[in-house]
């Protein structure tokens, strides 16, 4: 028994070992492709051959049929695409603007050194609380509202700002930013709901899309931070004594050297923005409705659950992020996301 | 342009006047588009839903009406009628109930104690206080609902697939990253395979994983029927539907976890590991003492952004069991969307905020006092 678990040398295993391992990953991985491998079967199966027990090998238990695929490309077909080219928009557009405006943020917090005063931020979150106030409790228009507050808050920094002596630093703001993630979306979900109402951007594109981009910057700046940081200085210096512009040694240097923590940090939005559920089911009732809506929307109906359409959606909501995932896998070059959290 | 550098011939033409401008300015330019998102979309609907709380709100025939009612929609949630849901039945406490309260009590007077013995600030402490006080409530929650035998509500549900969901995920998400950092052939299947889960829809998750689990109908019935538990139903058992949900949880996020901690035990030096064989440690000494220590980083971190996540879980108890039996699945965030969808936007509102206030002590928390302290120390 002994020479099963001995290692014959040092960058081999044992053959006894071997065999575990191999045995808890091929569990594993029937645990993971089981369900797919399931659902992609029902969507070829006839309501019968879903409700009178479990059938398992098409042609052989049963004989699979594209009724249902028929179903949702040939007579929802409008449907389908209206709901799959939304969610195709939103989520690229959101990904787009969050990893553009949240690699910025980030580079910057990198590179810059912000000291606000803390007294003067107290001041603003005031001025803005008593901004809200009169609209909520006198009916003031909120573009006056918001207008005034602005204002007042600029002079009052202008007369008082230098009296504060406490400073915040970049780690606070950083600290700030990323905390914004730990808000559940529950708890913004209805002001954000009344916020889009009030500029009647409601059940549109700009809306889902400013939403996603606001709720994932948090991810994109944390996971991009550590990236920036261990770009080497002198480059940047070197580029700028040449007389490049900030935005110039973003673009031409510190995005290419940080391209496989772009990628994954991509890859990570999309597939959040693209399936996204709470949100969407607030802020979208037709026109801009996702695609995860339409899925939870078949349930409904006095038919009851129709999982072999429900299968066909579900299938075809991943090709996206598996395309995605297949042409960003080049940059990924083999730590993914791993400079991110490294800390 | 640096405040040296001699300026190009006077007369520049506005285009770059403006890139010049923006370049003098680009500290603001490169912050100020992130900040002011999240400002709007923090600071206003932080306000306005904290109001929302703090008021009822009464639909009449197309108009609404809005009162001022401070903290009774709070208090109908933790004391009032609203208890059984959001915290769970009180009813006595068990002898095992004293016995893990009391415990609990215990650690954390002792906690106090010694931090209070050391060195203190304003800002440790009242942090501290937070994190004290709703250690003590949690365990005198549980003391007195699920170890005296009684149900728990919504917190004690989400805590659950919190900290027994993202608990399971990590130790199995790190076995298999181990398993696959080690030299066998197959390794890049394995990992290909082993992303799919993360790239599904949750709401296809969920809906997958009701089809598995069907006693009657799913793949595995002929295995429920021949262990004559063919009338059996996932979603009717408290216990079994709490448990169905993190198995779906895990199945979706164990991918997550995986991925990254394979990334970080790669990049362990070999030849730390190769020294260490060579001296003839064995594989767990030197998981021990060579690569936990070189991946501990990464592993608060993937655990921290987990947890962030974990506490906003809404999708598969919706699709799966829609928050039943009774509401024994029913996540807060489930809770507050179910509260929403009857028109109780004040209640809803209420729960938003208990659940905010939960989870913004537990993360920070677990970063000041975990991540901060033990691992970046």
């Amino acid at each position: 028994m002994q020479w099963l678990f001995e290692p014959p040398s040092i960058r081999d295993m044992a053959p006894g070992t071997k065999v575990l391992v191999y045995a808890i990953l091929t569990f594993w991985t029937a645990f993971v492709l089981f369900p797919i491998y399931w659902v992609l079967i029902t969507s070829f199966k006839s309501a019968i051959d879903v409700n009178s027990g479990p059938v398992y090998l098409p042609f052989v238990d049963f004989q699979p049929s594209l009724h249902a695929w028929k179903e949702l490309f040939v007579f929802d077909f409008w449907d389908t695409l209206s709901a799959y080219m939304n969610s195709l928009i939103i989520a690229l557009s959101a990904t787009a603007a969050s990893v553009i405006i949240g690699s910025m943020a980030s580079y910057a917090l990198a590179r810059f050194e912000y000291q606000p005063r803390f007294g003067v931020v107290f001041m603003f979150v005031l001025v803005m609380i008593g901004a809200f106030f009169t609209v909520g409790r006198y009916g003031v228009d909120w573009r006056l509202s918001c207008a005034a507050g602005v204002a007042v808050f600029y002079f009052l920094a202008r007369a008082l700002g230098r009296h504060f002596k406490a400073r915040l630093s970049n780690g606070d703001i950083l600290f700030w930013m990323i905390s914004q993630r730990i808000l559940a979306p529950i708890v913004v979900v209805v002001p954000i709901y009344m916020m889009f109402q009030q500029v009647s951007l409601l059940d549109t594109h700009i809306a889902i899309i400013l939403t996603y981009t606001v709720i994932n910057l948090p991810i994109v700046i944390w996971l991009m931070y550590d990236f920036f940081k261990s770009i080497p200085i002198d480059l940047e210096e070197c580029a700028q004594l040449d007389g490049a512009t900030r935005f110039r040694v973003f673009l031409d240097i510190v995005l290419p050297l940080s391209r496989s923590g772009l990628a994954a940090t991509t890859l990570l939005v999309m597939i959040l923005s693209w399936n996204e559920y709470l949100l969407a089911l607030f802020l979208s009732t037709s026109r801009a409705q996702t695609m995860p809506i339409l899925v939870a929307a078949m349930n409904a109906g006095e038919r009851g659950i129709l999982w072999w359409s429900m299968s066909v959606v579900i299938i075809v909501m991943i090709i996206p992020v598996v395309i995605l995932a297949i042409i960003l896998q080049r940059y990924i070059s083999k730590g993914l996301l791993l400079g991110a959290v490294k800390g | 342009m640096r405040p040296g550098t001699p300026r190009a011939a006077p007369s520049i033409g506005a285009r770059e006047r403006l890139s010049d401008w923006i370049d003098r300015h680009s500290a603001q330019v490169f912050i100020w588009p992130a900040v002011i998102m999240i400002l709007v979309f923090s600071i206003f609907p932080l306000v306005a839903s904290l109001i929302m709380a703090m008021s009822r709100i009464r639909f009449r025939g197309g108009t609404y009406k809005v009162r001022f009612v401070w903290f009774q929609n709070f208090e109908k949630q933790l004391f009032g009628s609203e208890q059984f849901h959001f915290l769970g039945t009180f009813n006595g406490l068990g002898l095992l109930g004293w016995a893990i309260g009391l415990a609990v009590t215990l650690l954390i007077a002792w906690l106090a104690i010694r931090y209070l013995r050391g060195r203190v600030t304003a800002v440790g402490l009242v942090g501290r206080l937070f994190t004290w006080g709703l250690s003590l409530g949690l365990g005198w929650l549980f003391a007195a609902t699920l170890f005296s035998g009684h149900p728990f509500g919504t917190l004690g549900t989400t805590l659950f697939y919190v900290f027994v969901g993202c608990g399971l995920q990590f130790v199995i998400g790190l076995a298999l990253a181990f398993l696959c950092s080690l030299p066998i052939r197959g390794r890049t299947f394995f990992r290909v395979v082993f992303f799919i889960p993360l790239m599904i829809t949750p709401i296809g998750v969920g809906y997958a994983f009701r089809m598995m689990a069907d006693t009657t109908k799913g793949p595995f019935s002929p295995v429920w029927q021949w262990a004559g538990l063919g009338d059996f139903a996932w979603a009717a058992d408290a216990w079994a539907a709490r448990f169905f949900i993190v198995i779906g949880d895990s199945w979706q996020w164990i991918p997550f976890i995986f991925v990254v901690m394979l990334a970080a035990l790669e990049s362990v030096p070999r030849d730390y590991v190769e020294a260490a064989q060579v001296d003839g440690a064995t594989s767990w000494e030197i998981f021990k003492d060579i690569t936990w220590p070189q991946v501990l980083p990464v592993a608060a971190t993937v655990l921290l952004i987990r947890v962030i996540e974990a506490f906003k879980i809404v999708d598969l108890p919706n699709i799966m069991t829609a928050g039943g039996p009774g509401i024994a699945t029913e996540s807060m965030t489930l809770h507050a969307l179910f509260a929403w969808r009857s028109l109780d936007l004040g209640q809803s509102a209420a729960v938003a905020y208990l659940l905010l206030f939960v989870t913004v002590v537990t993360c920070v928390s677990f970063f000041n006092l975990v991540v901060l302290r033990r691992v970046r120390a």
